[in-house]
C-alpha cells in the first residue's frame, strides 16, 4: 500500500455501459438490413451512392477537424451515420458527385456551422437532401432504376401516382411491393420490413424512444384513415418509416422531454399528413420533420416534466 | 404485522450493478484497535464541535472531547482511551485539512464510559440521551439526530420510516446491522415512535435483502402497527424523497423538511444506536462499515471506532491486490475519491472502497458535447431535465438554471451515471447551485 497509485475523479465511480459512439454504431447496425437488402436488390449503383455519401460526411467531418484544430470526433460514428442515411434517402441513379457532395454539405453547412455535434438545429442528412432536392431537382426526382412490374412508362414513385394520377391508382398492389422490391423510390424505401427490422433494434436496445414514431406514425395513419383513404398504404409509402425511427428521432433535433416527444409525433404527422394531401408535394416526411426540427426547443420548453415537491415549495 | 410488497416505487432511477455480494453474507467484525484515532470536529450538518481537551490530556473512550455549543450540531466522544497527541488540522474525506483531535491509543485500556441505562424512558429523556451520545444521522446526510426529533410543531409525524434501503452498490454495513442487530432496530424504531408520537412504523427494504426481510417480518408478526415494506430494487431508493414519495405517497416539499408529509425517516443504523444509547447507555463512537470493492483481498463488514483511519480498515480487511486504482470513501454512486489512505472514518462513513478505475482513465479531458439523447431526465428521479441544467452551467447563464428548478436537485448522480456522453452533469448542477447560492448573498 505504500506506493499506491491513486486515481481521482468524480462519483460515480463505477462503470456504465453506453458511450455515444456504441449508440451511433448500434443505429448503423439497425441499419445494415436496409443497406444490405438495397444493394441487393438494386446493385451497384445503390453502392456507389452509399460509398460516396459516408466518404463526402467523413471526408467533410476530417477537414473541419483539421481547419478547426479540434479534437478529431470521427471515431464517434456520427458523421459516417449521417452519410448513410443522407444515401437512403437519395434515388439510386444520381450521379456520383451529387451523394458525395450531399454528404460533405451535411457535416459542413448542417453540423458544423452549428457548434458540431448536439448543437445542430436541423437533421443534418435532411438539411443535405432538401439542398439537393432543391438545386438538382430533375435528377431527385427522375433517378430511380427502371421499376420492375408497376407504371413502368412514368418511373413516378406511388405517393405521386395517389396524388396526381389516381386513375391508374392500386393501393393493393403497392402495399405489396413495399416489402422487399424494386420501385420507384429512394434507396432506403426498398422495404420496410427491413426498415422495421432495424426499428426494432433500436426500440429492443433503447436507443430510440418508442413515443415518437409511435405518435407520427400512429398520426399519420388516423388521419388518412379519416380522410377517407388507405391509412396502410400512406403509412409504408415513402419515406414514412425511415423518417420516423431513423430520423424523426435524432437525438439532437428532437425534444428531449417525454411529453415533448409526444406532441412531436403528433406534429410530425400532422405536417406530413398537410403535406401530402394539400401541398404540390407527393412526399411531405422531409419538410415536416425539417419544421418540427424547428419547433423542437419550443416544445421542449413547454413540456418539462413535473418536479417532484415543486408545487409544495416553500416561498421565500 | 405481515409483510407488505409494494408495488409502487419512484419515478426515473438506474439500475447500477449492485456488486453487494462481495460482502452481504459477512458477519460484522470487530477491528482492532489502530495507533491512533483522528475525530474530526465537524463530522455532522451545523457547527462544528469545540474542542475541550488539549495536547497530552489524558482520555477515557466516551468522554467528551468536543462539545456542541451550537443547537445544530454535534458533540465528538473520544472513541478509543488513550493520550490527546495533537489538535490540529488532518485530512477529511473531502479531501480539505480539517480540525481534529488526535488520539493515541492506549491499547490496553478497553474500559468504554457509559452512560446510566435507562429502563422506561420518556421522550425527553430519549432526546437528550440522543444529544448526549453524540447521534447523527448514519445514512450519509450526518444531520443531529436529536434536532431531527424535534421538527416543527406544525408538522404532524404519522409515519416513522426505518430506511434499510441501502441502494448504493457495494455498501452492506446497513443489511448486517438489520440481521444481527435486529432487536435494537425495533427497540430504536419504538423509540423515535414515542417521542414523535407516531401511530405507524414502517421498516423499508429494498427487496434484494430478501433474509432481512423475511427476518425482520418475522419478529414483527406481532406487531400491530409496525410492519415491514418491501421495495423495488433502484437506485437511488433510499433518499428522502423517493421513499417518502413511496412510502407516504406524498412529495417532500422542495426547500422544505421531508417531516412536512408526517413522515420521518431515520437510517437503521441510527435507530440501532439509539436504543444502545438508551439502554445500554452506549456513547456514539463505533459504526459499521463496509470495506469492499474488487481490488480489497478480503471484502467484509466491520465494527469500527470512529476516527479510525482508513489504512487501518482496509490493512485489517487483508490489504490490496493492487498497486493502482480508485479508493472510495462512501459508495460508487456519491462516495468521494481519495488521493491518500489517511482520512478518518467520521460518523457518516458507510463504506470503504477500493476499485479498479473503469470510467476515468477513460473519459478524455474535453467536455463531451450533450448529444440530448434523453437518458439523463428519464433516469432524474425528481422530474428535472439534467442535460438543459448542464449546458446553463457550463455556459454561466445561472439564473436560467435556477428557473429551471436547480433548487430541487438532490445530487444522488443518476444523471452522471447513464450519460452516454460522460458528462460530469451533477458536478455541473453542484457548481451552478453554488453560484446561485453566492450571488443570492452579494444580493442580500
Amino acid at each position: 500500500m505504500d506506493n499506491f497509485k491513486f486515481t481521482v475523479g468524480p462519483a460515480p465511480h463505477i462503470e456504465k455501459t453506453e458511450d455515444t459512439s456504441k449508440i451511433m454504431f448500434w443505429v448503423i447496425a439497425a441499419l445494415l438490413p436496409i443497406t444490405i437488402g438495397a444493394i441487393y436488390i438494386m446493385g451497384t449503383p445503390a453502392l456507389i451512392v452509399i460509398a460516396m455519401s459516408i466518404a463526402g460526411s467523413v471526408g467533410a467531418e476530417a477537414l473541419w477537424h483539421a481547419v478547426s484544430k479540434k479534437p478529431m470526433t470521427i471515431a464517434d460514428g456520427s458523421a459516417a451515420l449521417t452519410g448513410l442515411l443522407l444515401a437512403l434517402t437519395l434515388p439510386p441513379q444520381v450521379s456520383w458527385w451529387l451523394p458525395l457532395f450531399g454528404g460533405f454539405i451535411a457535416i459542413t453547412i448542417a453540423k458544423f456551422i452549428f457548434g458540431g455535434l448536439g448543437y445542430n438545429i436541423f437533421n443534418p442528412a435532411l438539411v443535405a437532401r432538401a439542398i439537393l432536392l432543391l438545386s438538382w431537382p430533375a435528377q431527385m426526382t427522375k433517378a430511380w432504376l427502371e421499376p420492375v412490374n408497376i407504371d413502368a412508362k412514368t418511373m413516378a414513385t406511388p405517393l405521386y401516382i395517389a396524388k396526381k394520377i389516381p386513375a391508374s391508382f392500386d393501393a393493393q398492389a403497392f402495399i405489396k411491393s413495399f416489402l422487399f422490391t424494386n420501385k420507384a423510390g429512394s434507396i432506403g424505401e426498398v422495404s420496410a420490413v427491413l426498415l422495421l427490422v432495424g426499428a426494432a433494434i433500436l426500440l429492443f436496445k433503447k436507443i430510440i424512444d418508442w413515443r415518437i414514431p409511435f405518435f407520427y406514425i400512429g398520426t399519420v395513419a388516423f388521419l388518412t384513415f379519416a380522410a377517407g383513404k388507405n391509412p396502410t398504404f400512406y403509412v409504408l409509402a415513402g419515406g414514412l418509416i425511415i423518417g420516423a425511427f431513423f430520423m424523426a428521432t435524432d437525438y439532437v433535433t428532437s425534444p428531449i422531454t417525454p411529453r415533448g416527444r409526444i406532441i412531436y409525433g403528433v406534429g410530425l404527422g400532422a405536417v406530413t399528413v398537410l403535406l401530402r394531401f394539400y401541398s404540390n408535394l407527393s412526399e411531405g416526411v422531409m419538410f415536416a420533420i425539417l419544421f418540427m426540427n424547428m419547433l423542437a426547443p419550443l416544445i421542449e420548453k413547454y413540456s418539462r416534466p413535473r418536479v417532484l415537491g415543486m408545487a409544495g415549495k416553500a416561498k421565500s | 404485522m405481515a409483510l407488505k410488497l409494494s408495488k409502487k416505487t419512484f419515478k426515473g432511477g438506474a439500475h447500477p450493478s449492485y456488486k453487494k455480494e462481495l460482502s452481504a453474507t459477512k458477519p460484522i467484525a470487530v477491528c482492532s484497535l489502530p495507533d491512533e484515532v483522528i475525530l474530526l470536529l465537524s463530522q455532522h450538518i451545523g457547527a462544528p464541535a469545540v474542542a475541550v481537551v488539549k495536547k497530552g490530556d489524558k482520555v477515557v473512550a466516551g468522554q467528551v472531547v468536543a462539545e456542541a455549543e451550537s443547537k445544530v450540531s454535534s458533540r465528538i466522544l473520544a472513541s478509543v482511551s488513550g493520550e490527546v497527541s495533537a489538535v490540529e488540522k488532518r485530512l477529511s474525506p473531502s479531501g480539505q485539512k480539517c480540525p481534529a483531535i488526535v488520539i493515541k491509543t492506549d491499547k490496553e485500556n478497553n474500559d468504554i464510559k457509559k452512560f446510566d441505562p435507562i429502563k422506561e424512558p420518556k421522550p425527553e429523556e430519549i432526546i437528550n440521551r440522543v444529544r448526549e451520545a453524540g447521534i447523527v444521522g448514519l445514512g450519509g446526510a450526518a444531520f443531529p439526530t436529536d434536532i431531527k426529533l424535534q421538527p416543527s410543531k406544525e408538522h404532524k409525524i404519522e409515519t416513522v420510516i426505518a430506511n434499510g434501503c441501502e441502494c448504493e452498490p457495494y455498501l452492506t454495513s446497513d443489511h448486517r446491522q438489520m440481521l444481527e442487530e435486529a432487536d435494537a432496530l425495533i427497540d430504536g424504531l419504538k423509540l423515535a415512535m414515542k417521542v414523535l408520537n407516531a401511530a405507524e412504523g414502517v421498516v423499508a427494504i429494498e427487496e434484494n435483502k430478501a433474509d432481512a426481510i423475511e427476518l425482520l417480518s418475522q419478529k414483527l408478526a406481532n406487531e400491530n402497527n409496525i410492519s415491514v415494506l418491501a421495495l423495488k430494487t433502484k437506485y437511488p431508493q433510499g433518499a428522502a424523497d423517493m421513499i417518502i414519495k413511496t412510502v407516504i405517497g406524498k412529495e417532500v416539499p422542495v426547500g422544505g423538511r421531508s417531516t412536512a408529509t408526517g413522515g420521518f425517516i431515520q437510517n437503521v443504523g441510527t435507530l440501532i444506536n439509539i436504543s444502545k444509547a438508551v439502554r445500554d447507555g452506549m456513547p456514539m463512537i463505533e459504526r459499521v462499515v463496509t470495506v469492499s470493492g474488487e481490488l480489497v483481498r478480503s471484502p467484509q463488514n466491520f465494527r469500527v471506532r470512529i476516527g479510525t483511519p482508513i489504512s487501518h480498515l482496509i490493512k485489517e480487511a487483508g490489504g490490496l491486490k493492487a498497486n493502482s486504482g480508485k479508493v472510495i470513501i462512501g459508495g460508487p454512486m456519491t462516495g468521494l475519491a481519495q488521493f491518500s489512505f489517511n482520512a478518518p472514518v467520521i460518523k457518516a462513513t458507510g463504506g470503504v472502497l477500493v476499485i479498479e478505475d473503469s470510467v476515468n482513465g477513460k473519459k478524455s479531458q474535453n467536455l463531451n458535447p450533450c448529444i440530448r439523447c434523453s437518458r439523463c431526465v428519464e433516469a432524474c428521479p425528481m422530474g428535472l431535465v439534467p442535460s438543459a441544467l448542464s449546458i446553463y452551467s457550463q455556459v454561466g447563464i445561472f439564473e436560467k438554471a435556477g428557473e429551471y428548478d436547480i433548487d430541487a436537485c438532490i445530487e444522488c448522480s443518476s444523471c452522471s451515471y447513464v450519460c452516454p456522453a460522460n458528462r460530469p452533469i451533477v458536478q455541473m448542477i453542484k457548481f451552478a447551485k453554488q453560484k446561485i447560492w453566492d450571488s443570492e448573498k452579494d444580493n442580500g
